[in-house]
């Protein structure tokens, strides 16, 4: 039962503040852009990132919304596992938009394979890009990479990448664990 | 709880108040996603569902045939009019081989109670029941149930009055059991004739007087006349009916509330409920058509969910 922590409360925060400047670089002032959390742990990194964008940025508005990908994923009725939905919160349409996904672990790329499926029903976006805060490396299923990323985190299977926030767990942390029953 | 505890929806009373909660927070999701620009989600894309309708209907094959399509199942249709029923096949071996055909769910609606734990008994399938006689009609209930928590808030000690022909309806009992099972109280209200003998025994009050009933509920059920299922004359005629336990805009304001109006349908517009009050802002009539294709399609996601097609050993 190990624990190891990856990036503490400071270099959090330095991450978050970093990624925020990269999207302004390619998005301007985000007129074009939609910034998407996926749920249920995406939604915790994009509100961080919402936050920093509007009061320390001066951004004025952007489009945020919530997407659940439970309907689309491509392991239904293929093990134990009962997929239980989230609340899915898109009140605009991303047709010709740019459109942001913000995920706080990327790992085999299922769930963002489901993503991009998921988002078609609100319409066709010019692009999509890919935020996350820990890539782990040498353990994608499918021909996904992020285009912004927090750290890189080389992992084992058994292991199991944890990003706690202060609003839902606590505090702000990224821990390595081992303790994944495979 | 994350999983149904049956593995076939026969009717209200085999399942539990948390398998109500859970189908009720799995519809919430799904009229969103019915509410989207594109209304389709890939979950059910390699599932076929078979829907057998031994007896007629509309409403409920087109919510059943519009939840199945909006989660990409495959759907095939029988209605027993064009079949090889009228040949003499009993319904075990209609079943079986459409099952051959590799089915895995069949929504069977049967003029016989009971048809639905029968065949659940003898098939290999997922089973819902879409009506089976004047026994049960767990969809039906489940949205009349999901639009009250819809409409106002919750269920629990809401105060719902079941109005007409309670004799012949699988609606009111299913929507009896439901009801209960989430802590609400239920009256019964109609001609004495058209009230089961035993209904007391369910924990349910008659009462006779259609104002008096008015005015202990916060929502009426007004259900049609089944004229198809009476052999017999159960009330001396449709106009002395319509004068004891038809709904009408004069009644309503004699009751110094607002309360909500819920009818299955199809509506005898006239007989048990006025065209004024039908179309009213009082009326949550179609408010129920639309809950219908959300709560069917989580039914059918919750059943399939078990179905485990892919598991390790069959791979």
């Amino acid at each position: 039962m190990g624990k190891k922590k990856l990036l503490n409360q400071k270099e959090i925060d330095i991450i978050l503040n970093r990624l925020a400047c990269q999207l302004i670089e390619n998005h301007d002032d985000f007129k074009e852009t939609v910034v998407i959390g996926l749920q249920p742990r995406g939604v915790f990194l994009s509100q961080r990132l919402q936050q920093l964008l509007y009061t320390v940025y001066q951004i004025e508005h952007i489009d945020f919304g919530k997407l659940d990908i439970t309907f689309y994923r491509d392991d239904f009725m293929r093990g134990n596992k009962v997929l239980q939905a989230n609340k899915t919160d898109i009140d605009f349409i991303v047709e010709n938009k740019k459109v942001v996904f913000v995920d706080d672990v990327l790992y085999t790329g299922r769930s963002i394979r489901s993503a991009l499926t998921a988002i078609q029903s609100f319409g066709r976006p010019q692009s999509i890009e890919l935020l996350t805060l820990i890539d782990r490396r040498f353990s994608r299923h499918l021909p996904i990479q992020p285009d912004y990323k927090g750290r890189q985190v080389d992992a084992i299977n058994r292991e199991r990448v944890i990003v706690s926030w202060e609003e839902n767990d606590g505090e702000d942390a990224v821990y390595l664990t081992q303790d994944r029953n495979e | 709880m994350s999983e149904l505890s049956v593995n076939h929806l026969l009717g209200i009373k085999h399942i539990s108040a948390a398998d109500i909660q859970l189908i009720f927070e799995t519809a919430d999701h799904f009229k969103e996603v019915i509410n989207r620009p594109i209304r389709k989600v890939p979950s059910l894309r390699d599932v076929t569902i078979a829907n057998l309708f031994f007896e007629n209907s509309t409403r409920t094959r087109l919510s059943f045939e519009l939840a199945e399509k909006r989660l990409s199942a495959d759907v095939v249709n029988f209605s027993a009019s064009s079949s090889s029923v009228n040949k003499g096949e009993t319904l075990i071996d209609t079943v079986n081989n459409i099952l051959a055909m590799k089915v895995d769910m069949v929504v069977m609606r049967h003029p016989n109670p009971g048809a639905g734990v029968f065949l659940s008994k003898h098939v290999d399938a997922s089973i819902v029941n879409a009506g089976d006689g004047t026994h049960e009609h767990p969809t039906q209930a489940l949205l009349d149930t999901y639009s009250i928590r819809e409409k106002l808030g919750e269920v629990k000690g809401k105060k719902i009055v079941i109005v007409g022909d309670i004799l012949h309806s699988r609606v009111a009992l299913s929507n009896i059991f439901c009801l209960q099972k989430l802590g609400a109280e239920v009256k019964v209200c109609g001609p004495n004739t058209l009230i089961p003998q035993h209904i007391k025994s369910l924990g349910v009050e008659v009462e006779h007087n259609l104002d008096q009933a008015l005015q202990w509920c916060d929502v009426a059920n007004m259900l049609r006349v089944q004229n198809e299922r009476m052999s017999t004359r159960y009330f001396p005629s449709t106009r002395e009916y319509v004068a004891q336990f038809g709904l009408d805009k004069q009644r309503l304001e004699q009751i110094n509330k607002s309360i909500v109006i819920m009818h299955p349908g199809p509506i005898n517009r006239g007989v048990e409920i006025s065209s004024d009050i039908a179309d009213s802002h009082h009326a949550i009539i179609l408010n129920q058509v639309e809950n219908g294709v959300a709560i069917r399609m989580a039914i059918l996601y919750l059943l399939a969910s078990k179905l485990k097609h892919y598991s390790a050993e069959t791979l």
